[in-house]
């Protein structure tokens, strides 16, 4: 069966516009976003994988694997300075976190 | 042995004006003299092979401005007209260099002065021996600005300082009137040599130019132009108005530059562009008008002037009326003749009279001298010497060259040529007339000057006396010497530096001219110097009387404020340039639209935006996602509908992105 590839980047930048919403509309919860921003990214990969099976090239692969990785390791940073940030701040409500203004 | 002519004074103003400290003022004016005596000398040798001997020499010496659109050469043309000119600055300048040594004596600045007045002979030898037109140019201003040096010498004179600014003015426009006739010449003719442009004058005769649009005679036009810029350093009517003023340098500067060389160097001027000037018959008769009309109005103001200087300053201004107005009629060996002659006896007159105000302890006003006839008989002497030769009195120098000159207007048998005559004739009563008077405000009439200036009064020490005692021999004898050399029926002494053309050329006519009309300037000349005797001497009781009434008070305030030329114009064209060089130029072009499009502009601009564009950077992330929602949304919105609107690029995407960023950062 051959199913036409825009059918798949649709359905990717569907994922990326959900995670894009969900920090858009979210000002509350940051874990939310923290998984909001996975979303993109798993948008991102789903592209990576799609494109590698099309034009049968495996770089596209690992370089979704690669996406996979640095994305648990940015996760893992973020609840880190998330963690600290509550000690220092006392709250991780994201309406009040803009300190980086210009 | 030619460059050592020109160089020579610059050497002697080299060594005055930059060791003048260590050579002490009596060892640099001492050099600089040297300097000026050695080009006199060599300018004699050279008169006598290039002017008598008929061999003029052309020196190619080094290019100058060597591109190759334009090739501007250092040449030196050493002709008949160059080597009479040569001889007439150096003797002038070595006698005014020696006067200046007894003049200024006392005077700290002295070397300053010396380097100056070599540095002067200088440029104007550089002047006079160019073979280009741009290296004419280079000695133009060179004696231009020695001469704003030199009115300027005792610079903390505010009078002075008003005079060489003014002088410098007023040449600037003869000048800018000269350069334009350079430029024209050389986009016609490619070059600036003379001897290719004067070549190639006849093949262009009556040839027209485009001046926006306007038809130009070309030949006219470019005469025209060089004859602005004589006007300017020649003191014609118009431009005139510096040279009275600037009497107010030291004497031996008003000698040397303000009557004997500098001023007559427009005169020169259109006597080396003769080959041109023959082509153009309008140039010519604006020429005589000119000339004329100087001549006339000169005179007129001259005989009411209160200051000695300014008297002497305004029969130079006159005579160089005659000289302009006899080369319109195209005799130029006449106008040079007169050129030379009016260089001795003008020195002469000046540098009497510096001795009288030497004597008197800088005291310049006519009306408070007098008497002087007893304590000065040598300087009276020299003065009426000067005077009759300047009045043309039979076989002094002047006699010679102004016969000839009114005798030429009178035979060109044309309207201006009559009216040149007329102007010419009567000028000449002029001249007798203010002459006289000065010799007898300064030396006869009854003593009025304050004893602090009288009583240590004393005749003019041997350094003033022989420069005097040999310009007084000059002016009796050079015109009776040289008037068959210069001016004689077919002489061979001008070769080809002067060029007539036969149609032109009306010497021959002028010895047949009625007897009567020969006689006429001495008749004249006459009658109003003894018309002088009897208005201040004789019968000056029944002139007071007349005086009083208010036509003459009327004429008099007209003629002695000069014609109200500097007033008329002040208020005409001086104030309305300030007008517009301060409201349009100043405020709307260079504070205004410059400014406000160039650096003020753009720093206002620069900040106002990136202040704006820093408050993008608000520190909410749901913010900076906003923007990346749009991006994308706009991005798909791209993809779909490129094909149909294809003006709808990225970037274009991009910069409505900021557009609608800084909207809402406005609102909020």
């Amino acid at each position: 069966m051959f199913i036409d590839q825009s059918k798949y980047i649709t359905v990717a930048l569907i994922l990326f516009l959900v995670g894009l919403t969900g920090i858009f509309l979210n000002r509350k919860n940051i874990l939310i976003l923290l998984m909001s921003i996975e979303l993109m990214l798993l948008a991102i990969n789903f592209n990576f994988v799609i494109f590698s099976v099309f034009l049968d090239d495996i770089l596209g692969q690992i370089f979704a694997i690669l996406v996979l990785t640095v994305a648990a390791a940015e996760s893992a940073i973020g609840l880190a300075i998330l963690v600290v940030y509550y000690r220092v701040r006392g709250t991780i409500a994201i309406e009040f976190i803009n300190l980086l203004r210009g | 042995m030619f460059l050592s002519v020109v160089f020579a004074p610059l050497l002697g103003c080299l060594f005055a004006g930059f060791f003048g400290r260590f050579l002490t003022p009596k060892g640099s004016s001492f050099i600089s003299f040297a300097g000026v005596i050695t080009a006199c000398f060599f300018a004699f040798i050279a008169f006598f092979e290039v002017g008598l001997s008929a061999s003029p020499c052309y020196i190619q010496l080094c290019p100058w401005i060597d591109s190759q659109l334009f090739d501007g050469s250092w040449g030196f043309y050493f002709d008949s007209l160059t080597c009479s000119m040569c001889v007439v600055v150096t003797i002038i300048s070595s006698l005014v260099h020696f006067y200046s040594m007894g003049y200024m004596s006392h005077d700290p600045h002295l070397p300053r002065f010396m380097a100056y007045l070599s540095l002067f002979t200088f440029f104007m030898l550089i002047l006079i021996s160019a073979d280009n037109l741009v290296q004419l140019f280079f000695g133009w201003e060179g004696v231009g600005l020695c001469s704003y040096l030199l009115i300027n010498f005792w610079f903390t004179r505010l009078q002075a300082n008003k005079a060489a600014i003014k002088a410098m003015v007023v040449n600037r426009i003869g000048d800018v009137g000269l350069a334009l006739g350079v430029f024209s010449i050389f986009a016609i003719f490619k070059t600036t040599d003379y001897a290719v442009i004067f070549s190639l004058i006849p093949y262009y005769f009556d040839s027209i130019i485009l001046f926006f649009t306007i038809k130009l005679d070309l030949l006219n036009m470019i005469g025209l132009l060089l004859f602005i810029g004589a006007t300017g350093k020649s003191a014609q009517l118009g431009l005139h108005t510096w040279l009275p003023d600037a009497m107010e340098g030291p004497t031996p500067v008003s000698a040397l530059i303000h009557a004997a060389t500098m001023v007559t160097a427009g005169v020169y001027l259109i006597i080396r562009c003769s080959p041109l000037y023959e082509y153009t018959q309008l140039a010519l008769i604006v020429i005589t008008v000119f000339g004329a009309v100087t001549a006339f109005i000169a005179a007129t103001i001259g005989i009411v002037q209160n200051d000695l200087k300014k008297v002497i300053a305004y029969s130079t201004c006159s005579q160089l009326g005659y000289m302009i107005f006899v080369c319109g009629l195209s005799n130029y060996s006449v106008g040079m003749f007169h050129l030379m002659n009016h260089a001795y006896f003008k020195a002469l007159l000046f540098l009497s009279a510096g001795s009288v105000i030497h004597a008197l302890n800088d005291e310049q006003d006519l009306r408070r001298m007098g008497g002087l006839l007893k304590s000065l008989p040598f300087s009276y002497v020299m003065i009426l010497v000067g005077s009759f030769a300047l009045m043309g009195f039979p076989f002094l120098t002047g006699f010679y060259s102004k016969d000839i000159i009114l005798e030429i207007a009178y035979a060109k048998y044309t309207s201006y040529g009559t009216f040149a005559h007329w102007l010419g004739i009567i000028s000449a009563g002029l001249t007798a007339f203010y002459s006289f008077r000065l010799v007898y405000f300064t030396f006869i009439s009854s003593t009025n000057g304050f004893k602090s200036s009288v009583q240590n009064i004393h005749d003019a020490p041997i350094s003033m006396g022989v420069p005097l005692f040999i310009l007084a021999i000059c002016s009796i004898f050079v015109g009776f010497l040289t008037k068959d050399l210069f001016v004689g029926l077919g002489t061979p002494f001008w070769n080809n530096s002067i060029f007539i053309l036969s149609t032109n050329s009306n010497i021959i006519d002028s010895e047949f001219v009625p007897f009567f009309i020969k006689l006429a300037p001495i008749i004249v000349s006459v009658f109003s110097s003894s018309l002088s005797v009897f208005v201040y001497y004789v019968f000056s009781n029944m002139f007071f009387n007349i005086s009083k009434s208010s036509i003459i008070q009327f004429l008099y305030l007209f003629l002695n404020r000069k014609w109200f030329f500097d007033r008329l114009q002040n208020e005409s064209f001086v104030k309305a340039l300030i007008n517009f060089g301060y409201s349009t130029s100043y405020k709307v072009l260079d504070k205004g639209i410059i400014e406000i499009v160039g650096p003020t502009g753009v720093i206002y601009l620069v900040t106002k935006i990136s202040n704006q564009l820093s408050k993008l950077q608000s520190g909410f992330i749901h913010f900076y996602v906003f923007f990346m929602f749009v991006g994308v949304i706009l991005f798909i919105l791209k993809m779909l509908i490129l094909p149909f609107v294809f003006f709808l690029t990225i970037d274009v995407a991009l910069y409505f992105i900021l557009l609608v960023g800084t909207f809402l950062i406005n609102i909020v």
